[in-house]
């Protein structure tokens, strides 16, 4: 198992990582039970659910419960079937077919059942976790307030011990809280004291609380979202999650799980989405032809399919590392730990999967003409439901930020050979040379050794920029976009490429799509660094000696034959347009 | 109770057919499913498992070592034991597959037999019935509502133009229509427990046959794939003299009236 982070300094064994090829024969069946759930079940009544049909929401999430769909990552003393997070995973990427559903699924299994999974007592364990397996209760999460949005520690809510000392009495908003208008229990923060961040659970019917007004919104209608408002609301001081003021620690390990999580339903949308453009594409003529039949059309499918491949790959490499990591640990402090590990992991699979979710769509509808753009089919909401996953949990800015921020962080603390790396390099880049393709490497290995020194460009402008700015580099935001993006493309490239040569390895006979995919996504991506290393330096070096000698170096990074992109992408084009769906 | 359920598995429904370069259907690359209407079969037994609140249901299927996955499935959505014939590399039709099954059922123990009245694949409805035949046993065909007690079994099935209401003893075969129920979906628990759950593979040795014995009397000689729909045509023009030009066009062209 590799260590959080330590993607950008080393490399690692491809039999080391987990891939979709990994699932057992019981994750197989999950995933194809899971989807003719979504399929069956929820697609059909989707219209309903977004029109918000009284009751049918809770109504389909206690069907899921039935199924055991709820209670993945819920423990089987407290009633759940604790299936570990691949299963877990593979339930929420399946559930993702069910648009505003999966919104409603995830905000309750995830983001709201797993505060007390984690960080509850025996008592809070016992009282809410049963029903939350079952979707008797529905559960909900409230961090975000009218002046606390991405700065989500400046919350203003506040909590007083009341005079008996039996409760505290909590005041404040709270806004866009997915469940809100119908969910049972609430996992919120306060400040006890005005400067104590804290988590609580307030049950719906706590004297003084009440729910707010559904927000009218763009896009993933069916799922209830309402202000929530205290106004001396009466929580049991038994009620306090966690400790008094420790509320951050459950808030941030609640945000990775949280995004890791939507990463992975955001490689479920894209599929189906992809799926739909597919089927499409050859039924719809033109000029006497399938419009599958043009090479635009094919090129953008392909293109689909690449970035779908690297997410997905990204994706379930991060979920085994936890999976991995978690084994044996059953302290919530333990297991927020193990997974604040893959910070930087979790803010790249939700950036990633969600940039790619919007990339997909948009060219879904694109490819529907202006058929897309009515109602009569069904990417129009495809387009409309994706669109708040490069915002919730986190923006993909401020997850930008977290990803160099947390390397720096551990990088200064020592937790990370940041500087001996850097170092490292400043001796290697003399006589850095690319490997150029004679005709007689193994498969992949020019790829390797662009991502090797994709890395290495990473580390030169992340190093150049740390040298120049020191503790004032967290204000050079342009400059922590460029690592942020660098760092994402690096494991992007890094997992497809490692999934393709897993492949290669063990089941030759079925790698030839993955090998493209992971050809297609490299060759696509790996041309960005260099692009984002001449911004950067020209900007931290303003021109000269230094600037030239940096950009000789930086050429010599980036440095690549280019392959038949073109071929390749039809390839892909071909098989996806072939299945009616994304393969691998 | 003891209750058996026959079980194929098919391609999917929505498996695009090809034939291979010796006009075969091509296996390779097709995602495989349990017959939907031994899905209903094993709904049935496990309602009436249920139901009676004791008993036992096993599901017997012929197949290659890929059919696990069916019965998986339905150890998934709670069936008790799954056996699997795997006969090898030989030619089977339905005489085989009922001989098979017949065989390797004369020696457990049972008191209903289930399956789907028919395969969503080669559709010959036959297995069933000859399994029923072999065990001397009553069958009953298409059924869409079923109630045993007292040792009988009494279900409904569809006729022409309405249904019938049938009495039989048990030991007997029945065969799911649609509309008996809705099969449920295995849980997840289901799905946790089934690799736990005794999975019986068999040979043909293992049951007590040779091949000469399940030699089929059937053989495909040929298969071939519907003609592609061929492009429509519009007739411009009047209304009516578009009709007409269409009425030219059904008796010279089409020849269909």
């Amino acid at each position: 198992m590799q260590k959080g982070a330590m993607f950008l300094l080393e490399s690692v064994d491809p039999n080391q990582i987990f891939t979709p090829e990994d699932f057992t024969d019981e994750h197989r069946m999950i995933a194809d039970t899971v989807a003719d759930f979504a399929q069956n079940e929820i697609q059909p009544r989707i219209e309903e659910l977004d029109a918000q049909k009284e009751g049918l929401m809770r109504s389909m999430l206690e069907k899921a419960g039935e199924l055991g769909l709820l209670g993945a990552d819920i423990p089987e003393e407290y009633g759940g079937d604790e299936m570990g997070k691949i299963a877990s995973a593979i339930i929420t990427e399946n559930v993702s077919l069910g648009g505003s559903f999966a919104v409603s699924h995830g905000a309750h299994t995830g983001i709201g059942s797993l505060p007390i999974i984690l960080f509850g007592n025996e008592e809070q364990k016992k009282k809410y976790l049963p029903g939350l397996a079952t979707g008797k209760l529905v559960a909900a999460y409230a961090l975000t307030e009218p002046m606390a949005g991405s700065d989500a520690l400046s919350a203003r809510t506040k909590a007083v011990l009341s005079e008996d000392g039996k409760y505290y009495i909590l005041n404040g908003e709270k806004i866009f809280i997915t469940n809100a208008g119908f969910a049972d229990v609430f996992v919120t923060y306060a400040k006890v004291d005005g400067d104590k961040f804290t988590a609580f659970i307030v049950d719906r019917d706590t004297p003084g609380f009440s729910v707010g007004a559904e927000e009218k919104k763009l896009g993933i209608k069916g799922s209830s979202t309402c202000s929530l408002i205290f106004e001396d609301a009466k929580v049991p001081v038994e009620n306090v999650l966690g400790e008094i003021g420790k509320g951050h620690v459950i808030a941030f390990n609640i945000l990775n799980i949280g995004r890791y999580k939507l990463g992975v339903g955001g490689v479920g949308s894209s599929k189906g989405a992809l799926a739909v453009a597919a089927n499409y594409a050859m039924q719809r003529q033109q000029f006497g032809l399938p419009i599958a039949k043009f090479g635009m059309i094919k090129n953008k499918i392909a293109q689909m399919a690449a970035k779908i491949y690297a997410s997905e790959s990204l994706v379930y490499r991060l979920v085994g590392e936890i999976e991995e990591a978690l084994e044996g640990k059953t302290d919530g402090k333990e297991i927020g730990a193990a997974i604040e590990d893959y910070a930087i992991e979790c803010s790249i699979a939700k950036v990633h999967a969600s940039e790619t979710l919007d990339y997909v769509v948009d060219e879904t509808l694109q490819i529907h003409g202006g058929y897309g753009y009515t109602q009569e089919y069904p990417v129009e909401r495809f387009y409309r439901d994706a669109r708040i996953n490069r915002i919730f949990e986190g923006t993909n800015e401020v997850n930008r930020l977290i990803i160099p921020g947390t390397l720096l962080r551990r990088g200064m603390k020592g937790q990370l050979p940041l500087l001996q790396a850097a170092q490292a390099l400043a001796d290697e880049l003399t006589s850095l040379r690319a490997k150029m393709p004679t005709g007689d490497e193994a498969p992949l290995e020019i790829e390797f050794d662009m991502l090797d020194r994709a890395k290495k460009m990473f580390l030169m402008i992340g190093g150049t920029a740390a040298q120049k700015y020191m503790q004032k580099i967290a204000k050079e935001q342009e400059i922590i976009e460029i690592l942020a993006n660098m760092a994402i493309e690096i494991y992007a490239m890094e997992s497809a490429l490692l999934r393709a040569k897993k492949a290669l390895n063990n089941d030759a006979e079925n790698a030839e799509t993955k090998v493209e995919l992971a050809l297609a996504y490299v060759y696509d991506s790996f041309p960005k660094l260099e692009m984002w290393g001449k911004q950067a330096l020209a900007y931290m070096f303003e021109g000269g000696e230094m600037l030239r000698t940096n950009l000789s170096v930086l050429k010599r990074l980036g440095k690549f034959q280019p392959v038949n992109l073109i071929g390749i992408r039809q390839k892909i084009a071909g098989k996806v347009l072939e299945a009616g769906k994304y393969v691998v | 109770m003891k209750i058996l359920v026959c079980l194929k598995q098919t391609f999917d429904t929505e498996a695009k057919i090809v034939l291979d370069e010796n006009g075969k259907i091509e296996r390779q690359g097709v995602s495989l499913i349990m017959n939907p209407y031994d899905e209903f079969a094993v709904e049935e037994a496990l309602r009436l498992k249920e139901n009676q609140g004791e008993g036992e249901v096993t599901v017997i299927s012929v197949g290659g070592q890929q059919t696990q996955d069916a019965l998986r499935q339905a150890l998934a959505m709670g069936a008790d034991k799954a056996v699997l014939v795997d006969p090898g590399d030989v030619e089977l039709d339905e005489y085989s597959t009922a001989t098979i099954l017949a065989k390797v059922i004369s020696g457990m123990e049972y008191d209903i037999i289930l399956g789907g009245f028919r395969a969503i694949d080669d559709g010959s409805a036959q297995v069933a019935g000859r399994v029923a035949e072999i065990l001397n046993i009553p069958v009953v065909n298409m059924i869409t509502k079923l109630e045993v007690a007292d040792g009988k079994a009494v279900a409904t099935r569809e006729i022409e133009g309405g249904s019938e209401v049938v009495e039989v003893p048990l030991p007997a075969v029945l065969t799911a229509q649609k509309g008996l129920n809705e099969p449920r979906y295995p849980s997840m628990k289901g799905i946790m427990k089934a690799k736990k759950k005794p999975m019986q593979k068999m040979t043909l040795a293992d049951v007590g046959l040779e091949e000469g014995q399940i030699a089929p009397k059937v053989k495909a000689i040929s298969f071939s794939l519907p003609e592609p729909r061929k492009a429509g045509k519009i007739i411009p023009g009047e209304p009516a003299e578009a009709a007409r030009e269409l009425a030219r066009l059904l008796r010279e062209e089409a020849k269909v009236v």
